[in-house]
């Protein structure tokens, strides 16, 4: 890293891993102290965040745009919260060493799928591989018979769809609608304790910080550059003797990996985890973040997660019928008028006015040649 | 019926001969005129006796009679000499303090006119009421209904007969026998007679003799009546009765069953139809857009949502306008709706996707944004909640084409119009100029544009033509479906899909793709559910398109692919 490189990433790191949980730490009814509640947001956020940088490996570099990464996160979300449900135990509603909810439903035995769930190293595990093994199974097949495009983002929406349904049945013993909630702790640490609920947060940021890392790591990497030729021309990368389909893979897989991550911390901080979180809907409001943020860009779907995760909690508390016509808003005005999003704007803007070095960015992301050259512009 | 007493009714002022127009009426028979008397009795039980015993008569002046005791509009009146009548009264009509009624008789309901020849009004304080207690009441609604399905027996409307058979057959009251062999002679509609015939056997095959219920459930076998197999079943389980009937009933059930697997696999292909009809219509538009422009346009199923509230609003209009021929408005509101979501999607085209040409991922996002807020915007301006579309009469209702299957009309109509728009599309896109220019810069842009086509005039019509195919598909739907702001995003997903699995560029390719995606859900779907079916249809489309990356049919040569 450059040194103002450097010095940024370190003071940003350290406000969120070190400066927000101290303040938070202070006595209550200090000036400086951030109330618990935000506290949570902002671990909320950060989750956010991390999936947004996934999303960004994928879209921005990569030019994959994919309308179902709801999918993965509610993967991830899904299998951590399998083991906070067990840790229960008997201590639920029914008294019953089984979920609540499978004694509404007269479940008498544990499902075998959710058996390995008891153990936590199992469940890390599975937070990472359950989202990583789907994510690679669904590239290889369709990366492989290059399906790409808009083809691709159909296919993954219906992804989003199919699972969304899938998970809303009672069949599956995953809670139905009402997915899985009343957790009472966390590999032994009680969920509902302030202190608890700061770690999280700090393991949160921490993973935030490593994420990013490990984001530039990949697109400053050689696979990065060719990641970068595949989102401009796909088919001369092809010609070059590259395997586009294997790079796309590879990300994709990362990017759920990191999606996965990002909904098992979620689940520990929100406390809920429902199929209301993986469907269509939600899987495309996470594009909105990067793409406001500015794509391409590994700063921006920080910002931009937080910026518009921000934006809506501000709005539906006040007006939530402005919500999600806001929404549908940024998306037409980001698309038509940001391409670049905040950050890339930003970076432009001061690399015109500055005229030194250019800024840390991958080449803006302009379209691939095979479809730029219908276009007589 | 009623309505002809009221004709009769209305007429009466004008008839110069009051006494004549009294002496018309004829006379009940003396079983009738007892009961008539007894049912005015104080006695619960004489009465309920009566009242039986006039239902039994199955004569059909007797039903305004029991009709009235059950609202309790029965009087006793007394005549001179010291004897009495029942009466019907009508409604009160108050004249200065008293509160008078106008009389009827109790057989037939004839008005009964006072001296001058006018309706006799009485005072009600002068008259005797028939109280009717709660078992009085209920014995006589199914006399009632039993009446009522005599007379639905000859109604002109082959539906309201059909109904009328089954709901007597199902009722299973050997008093209904009579009418209903009645009825069978006369007869000539086939899926009435189908009807009938099924009534009289379940009928027999509950309270006929042995030598009768064996030869109704042979008929039953026959007829492959579904309404008669848990009976036959019951039948052929009970050991009272003789092994010639248990057989014969076992026999029937096989058949049935038999019967009742053609017709579900009758059912589930014309389900299968219906869905690739309606996915069809929705997938054109989408997939000429595709395949003209590269653009998927997301707003589609808000665009739908359009049409079909146009539709609403039509319907709306008419019921405040013109409620007369408010069994036209659906005509109206066709035309409406595919004008209204082509302006909305030439609006669309011309204000925001034209300036995105070349970039289909942002054009997918940007027409997210729009669906979102056209989707909020409907919700802000209707509601939430659905809104209810009637279905004109000549929409519902069905075709039967054979035993245990019947077409409904609006599935029917949907397929037809279907049909129509692709056979439209087919006539615009290979007979007129218009479509020789679409097909041309969809072939190549550039090369078009050099050679005359204004190849953006052409985007912008074309994406209008396709969003007002969607409003088409929306109003469409309005007869079969809910109506509410997600309603496009109910089948938006799968006419997505069928615009993958199909390709671009030849629209044989969306059709194969609609029938075959419409067909394979409505066939797995009952073995899967509709959630996996769902699933299993994803799982499919990733797979086919394993061999066929483009889709059926994919555009070939040089610019296929760049």
């Amino acid at each position: 890293m450059r040194t103002r490189e450097r010095w940024a990433f370190l003071a940003v790191a350290a406000v969120l891993v070190v400066v927000l949980p101290t303040l938070n730490a202070l006595p209550a009814g200090s000036p400086l102290r951030v109330s618990d509640f935000t506290l949570n947001l902002f671990g909320k956020f950060l989750t956010y965040a991390i999936l947004a940088l996934g999303i960004d490996l994928i879209w921005g570099y990569a030019g994959v745009l994919s309308l179902g990464h709801g999918v993965f996160f509610g993967l991830g979300a899904y299998a951590m919260g399998m083991h906070l449900m067990l840790e229960i135990g008997a201590k639920g509603v029914y008294q019953n060493v089984l979920p609540d909810f499978m004694v509404w439903n007269r479940v008498t035995e544990l499902p075998l799928f959710w058996k390995p769930f008891y153990s936590a190293w199992f469940t890390l595990l599975a937070v990472v591989l359950v989202p990583g093994l789907f994510a690679a199974v669904f590239g290889f097949l369709t990366f492989r018979s290059r399906i790409r495009g808009v083809y691709f983002s159909i296919i993954t929406q219906a992804l989003a769809l199919c699972a969304w349904l899938t998970f809303n049945r009672n069949a599956m013993n995953l809670g139905g609608t009402n997915g899985l909630s009343g957790f009472k702790t966390m590999f032994g640490f009680p969920l509902n304790s302030p202190g608890t609920q700061r770690g999280l947060y700090v393991v949160t940021a921490l993973f935030l910080c490593g994420a990013y890392l490990l984001c530039r790591w990949i697109v400053r990497s050689p696979a990065g550059k060719v990641l970068v030729a595949i989102r401009d021309s796909e088919t001369r990368v092809l010609f070059c003797g590259y395997s586009p389909a294997a790079f796309k893979m590879f990300v994709f897989t990362v990017s759920a990996v990191l999606a996965g991550l990002a909904g098992a911390l979620y689940v520990g901080q929100v406390g809920i985890i429902t199929p209301a979180r993986i469907g269509v809907l939600p899987s495309i409001e996470m594009i909105i973040w990067v793409a406001v943020g500015g794509r391409g860009t590994l700063i921006g779907p920080v910002v931009g997660a937080f910026g518009v995760n921000w934006l809506q909690s501000l709005l539906t508390t006040h007006y939530p019928d402005l919500w999600i016509l806001v929404l549908g808003g940024m998306f037409v005005t980001v698309v038509l008028f940001f391409p670049d999003g905040v950050v890339g704007t930003a970076q432009k803007l001061m690399a015109r006015f500055a005229r030194v070095g250019a800024p840390l960015q991958a080449p803006a992301p302009s379209e691939p040649a095979e479809t730029a050259e219908l276009t007589p512009r | 019926m009623i309505i002809r007493l009221l004709l009769a009714l209305a007429l009466l002022p004008g008839l110069t001969a009051p006494a004549a127009a009294q002496g018309a009426a004829p006379a009940p028979s003396p079983e009738i005129a007892t009961a008539i008397t007894e049912v005015a009795s104080s006695e619960a039980a004489v009465q309920e006796a009566a009242a039986v015993a006039l239902g039994k008569t199955g004569d059909r002046k007797v039903l305004p009679l029991l009709e009235a005791l059950r609202e309790g509009s029965v009087y006793v009146r007394p005549l001179p000499g010291g004897k009495k009548e029942t009466v019907i009264v009508g409604d009160k009509v108050n004249e200065g303090e008293k509160t008078l009624v106008p009389l009827f008789t109790a057989y037939g309901r004839e008005p009964i006119l006072g001296p001058d020849g006018k309706p006799l009004l009485v005072e009600v304080g002068k008259l005797e009421e028939v109280s009717t207690g709660r078992s009085l009441r209920i014995a006589i609604r199914p006399l009632i209904d039993a009446f009522s399905g005599q007379s639905q027996l000859t109604d002109p409307d082959w539906t309201v007969r059909q109904a009328a058979a089954v709901k007597m057959g199902n009722a299973g009251d050997a008093g209904a026998l009579p009418a209903l062999t009645e009825a069978l002679a006369k007869e000539k509609d086939r899926w009435v007679r189908y009807a009938l015939e099924e009534a009289v056997a379940l009928i027999q095959l509950k309270s006929g003799s042995e030598v009768e219920r064996t030869r109704a459930a042979g008929t039953l076998g026959s007829l492959g009546s579904q309404d008669a197999i848990d009976r036959l079943r019951d039948v052929a389980r009970d050991s009272a009765s003789s092994d010639q009937l248990r057989g014969a009933a076992g026999d029937a059930v096989k058949r049935i069953e038999r019967w009742a697997l053609l017709t579900q696999t009758m059912q589930i292909l014309f389900q299968g139809l219906s869905l690739s009809s309606i996915l069809l219509l929705m997938a054109l538009g989408l997939a000429i857009v595709f395949g003209l422009m590269g653009v998927i346009n997301m707003a589609h199923g808000e665009l739908m949502a359009l049409g079909a509230y146009t539709t609403y609003v039509t319907q709306t209009w008419f019921q405040d306008h013109a409620a007369g021929s408010i069994e036209y408005y659906f005509v109206v509101s066709l035309p409406l709706a595919f004008l209204v979501s082509g302006t909305a999607g030439f609006a669309l085209e011309r204000g925001v996707i034209r300036f995105l040409y070349g970039r289909p991922l942002e054009t997918l996002l940007l027409t997210w944004g729009v669906s979102l807020m056209i989707q909020q915007g409907l919700r802000l301006w209707f509601g939430a909640a659905n809104v209810d579309v009637l279905s004109p009469k000549w929409l519902s209702g069905g075709i039967p084409v054979m035993i245990g299957v019947v077409l409904p009309y609006n599935r029917l109509f949907i397929i037809g119009l279907a049909t129509a728009a692709v056979a439209a599309m087919y006539f615009l896109l290979f007979r007129t100029d218009a479509g020789l220019r679409v097909r041309a810069v969809t072939q190549n842009r550039g090369m078009a544009a050099c050679l005359g086509v204004r190849s953006r005039r052409v985007d912008a019509l074309t994406f209008a033509l396709g969003a007002g195919l969607a409003g088409l598909a929306g109003c469409a739907l309005t007869q079969i479906g809910n109506v509410g702001p997600e309603l496009g995003q109910n089948y938006i997903v799968d006419s997505f899909m069928v615009v993958v699995t199909g390709g671009v560029g030849k629209l044989l390719g969306t059709i194969l793709a609609a029938v075959g995606i419409g067909g394979l859900n409505k066939i797995i779907e009952p073995g899967l559910g509709a959630v996996f079916g769902k699933v299993g249809i994803l799982v499919l489309v990733i797979l086919f398109i394993q061999r066929r990356p483009s889709g059926l049919f994919a555009a070939k040569g040089r610019y296929a692919d760049s």
